[in-house]
């Protein structure tokens, strides 16, 4: 407010308004310092938040990179994709890391899933699992997504009776919708709980109308698969594919896209210049049930 | 009373039908297995029918193999009975399939590391010597010698004798497959146990001597009261041996698993004895198909009749024991955290058979009968001499007391 002869009218700041505009002002200062430092600044530095202990990581504000980390991560493993794609098949080895320490549990990665393949009611491919450790306060969350292992020795590809099921030479399990007989025997067989069983069922089904984005066939393998009854994928096992239809055509995987912990990489095992290879070489690798010899393609980072 | 069983068999089918309509119309959504636990009770008929097709047949060659002459009057209404188990079996499994119409690709493109793919082959093989062997007995051609007093086997040196000879390999081969059919699951702790498929054997054996008892006892065929009373006294003996060797089995299984700690390991065993179906094995398998008949057979006078119905009581009990091979092995989650990651109809880890599986199961199990019936009516059997009706004697040196009534 201004009054007649142009001076400022300060008006009494309430204690909450002063607070709120301290505590803005400190941070975006703190941002601003971070910014510029290029380093990390710590509470204990800026005051910017109550210290909660000395060094704690919690309340760290981090900077913001021009080019954002994911964005970067997703470049690099898009790049990594068209070097593999440029190879032969066979020569390609897919393959998945996954850092449990970057995932959140958002399960961004199990709806883009659902939403990609068109996934009805009772099929699953990517759930996160979810643990949770200790008691309050001392107390963690942990969370684990579980996509197909497309496992090198996958059991599934043992015991299908008609070889519907198979591994293909770049390393991804494989599903022939038209060659399966529904007898669900590789969905007993695999030890991941990775096959789902499509019964059938629509989200819609008990309204007045089936929505869309349940009708349009969904993409997998490369053909276009509208769900009708008694044509596959409905009566068929159905499992993650590495979303091979968006591999094709030179996209990763819709997991690996909208993960936004940057959690999930994705690329040609066989390629020593991948990301992938590079998360391989770190410490923390793991293997889901490693003793049963599947020897799984997805890899853990704990 | 024939044409009382006619019309409950006939009534049996016609309800179970309302059950393949549904499932043929709502599609794999009317029955309860899922993603989570794909197999239900259809495979668990399918395997008790598969069980008993193979019992009763492996029973009736023991007249070619071993010379076994009590049974030698049963062995056509066995071949009939396996063929009806064998059929009920493949309609069993069948209506199971997601996609049945191409169940040919396991004859066109079989995966031969595949033990589902081993069972449809040795099915094939076992029903066309069944055929055969029917064919033949229906011409005479094994009909016994005439002289009964020489030590000569019944139907040696004819076709039958090499047809049963290749018919009790497939039929070991195919019982025991099924076994190891569970058995090569890794995945499955429960299941992955090296002695499934000779368990699968003795249970296929013991439950299909029962229902031969029940065969031979209650449905079959104007026979001999005599003949009778001496294969149901070698019957009981055999069923109850089997019966007990097979509790011995499993006491041996469940001793050992309820020491497993392992989630996957030990809740199979815990909810077979203590879960929610707690009374599949303690009521329907240990006492009403095994105790019971057993206490039945074991006294020294029994009639025919009550020796068949406990028969059929161990039959029955054996639908339970199936059951609790097939379902509990997958109520185990491979992760503990995976049944709670992502909640929908179809990823529970649960399993409860839906009305349309009960009327399924009607369905095929009256097909069993059906086709059995229709088999003993009117397969032209050759007829022996001396398969005249005799008035019934009351009291045989065999010690049954057979007071058969004539339907």
């Amino acid at each position: 407010m201004v009054d007649k002869e142009g001076r400022e009218i300060r008006e009494p700041v309430s204690r909450r308004e002063f607070l709120v505009k301290t505590a803005t002002s400190m941070v975006l200062g703190a941002v601003t310092l971070g910014a510029l430092s290029r380093t990390p600044a710590y509470a204990g530095d800026t005051a910017a938040v109550p210290a909660a202990g000395s060094d704690s990581r919690a309340t760290a504000v981090k900077e913001w990179p021009v080019n954002g980390d994911w964005e970067n991560r997703i470049r690099r493993l898009e790049q990594d994709l068209e070097r593999a794609l440029g190879k032969p098949v066979e020569q390609r080895k897919w393959g998945m890391v996954i850092d449990l320490r970057r995932c959140v549990g958002c399960r961004a990665c199990t709806v883009a899933c659902k939403a990609e393949n068109h996934l009805p009611p009772g099929v699953v491919y990517r759930p996160v699992m979810e643990e949770e450790r200790g008691t309050y306060p001392e107390v963690q969350r942990r969370f684990l997504p579980r996509p197909c292992m497309h496992c090198e020795k996958p059991p599934c590809v043992a015991v299908c009776p008609v070889k519907a099921t198979y591994k293909r030479p770049d390393g991804i399990v494989a599903i022939d919708y038209n060659r399966c007989i529904g007898c669900r025997y590789c969905l007993a067989a695999c030890p991941y709980g990775a096959r789902s069983f499509d019964s059938g069922r629509f989200y819609t089904q008990d309204t007045p109308l089936l929505e869309p984005y349940e009708s349009e066939p969904a993409l997998e393998y490369g053909k276009q698969w509208p769900r009708q009854k008694g044509r596959s994928p409905i009566g068929n096992a159905r499992k993650c594919t590495f979303c091979l239809h968006r591999l094709q055509a030179g996209q990763l995987p819709a997991c690996v896209t909208t993960c936004l912990g940057g959690a999930t990489c994705f690329g040609d095992l066989n390629d020593p210049r991948s990301m992938v290879r590079e998360w391989l070489a770190r410490e923390g690798l793991m293997r889901l049930k490693e003793e049963l010899g599947t020897e799984p393609q997805v890899y853990y980072l704990t | 009373m024939k044409k009382i069983s006619w019309i409950i068999t006939i009534a049996a089918l016609l309800v179970g039908a309302i059950g393949v309509y549904q499932y043929l119309v709502f599609g794999e959504q009317a029955a309860g297995y899922s993603s989570a636990v794909p197999w239900g009770l259809g495979v668990a008929t399918y395997m008790l029918a598969s069980g008993l097709s193979a019992g009763i047949y492996l029973l009736t060659s023991l007249v070619y193999i071993c010379g076994v002459k009590e049974l030698e009057p049963f062995r056509q209404v066995g071949l009939v009975a396996a063929l009806s188990a064998l059929l009920a079996a493949l309609v069993a499994i069948g209506l199971d399939l997601g996609h049945l119409g191409r169940a040919w690709r396991i004859f066109i493109s079989p995966n031969p590391h595949s033990p589902m793919a081993w069972m449809v082959w040795l099915y094939t093989i076992y029903f066309l010597l069944l055929i055969l062997q029917l064919y033949f007995d229906s011409r005479g051609d094994s009909a016994p010698a005439p002289d009964a007093g020489t030590t000569e086997i019944p139907g040696d040196k004819r076709p039958g004798r090499y047809l049963a000879i290749t018919g009790v390999l497939v039929a070991l081969a195919f019982s025991g497959g099924l076994g190891a059919l569970l058995g090569v699951v890794q995945a499955r702790p429960y299941w992955s146990n090296p002695l499934l498929p000779v368990m699968f054997l003795v249970a296929a054996l013991a439950s299909g001597s029962a229902l031969l008892i029940f065969v031979v006892a209650v449905v079959n065929p104007d026979q001999q009261d005599e003949e009778t009373g001496r294969a149901i006294n070698l019957l009981a003996r055999i069923v109850v041996g089997l019966l007990v060797f097979y509790l011995l089995f499993e006491l041996a299984e469940m001793l050992l698993g309820s020491y497993y700690l392992s989630p996957s390991h030990a809740l199979p065993y815990q909810l077979i004895l203590t879960g929610p179906n707690w009374w599949i094995f303690w009521v329907v398998h240990l006492v009403v198909g095994a105790l019971i008949p057993v206490l039945l057979l074991v006294r020294g006078n029994i009639t025919a009749k009550t020796a068949g119905w406990a028969g059929f009581l161990i039959t029955l009990g054996f639908l339970g024991v199936r059951y609790n091979i097939v379902v509990p092995g997958l109520l185990a989650p491979p992760f503990t955290a995976l049944p709670s990651a992502y909640s929908e109809p179809g990823l529970a880890y649960t399993y409860v058979p839906t009305l349309n599986e009960w009327l399924v199961v009607l369905f095929v199990l009256a097909l069993g009968v059906f086709i059995f019936k229709l088999g003993i009516e009117y397969l032209p059997f050759s007829r022996r001499p001396d398969n005249a009706v005799t008035p019934p004697a009351h009291h045989v040196e065999t010690g049954a007391d057979l007071s058969r009534r004539y339907s």
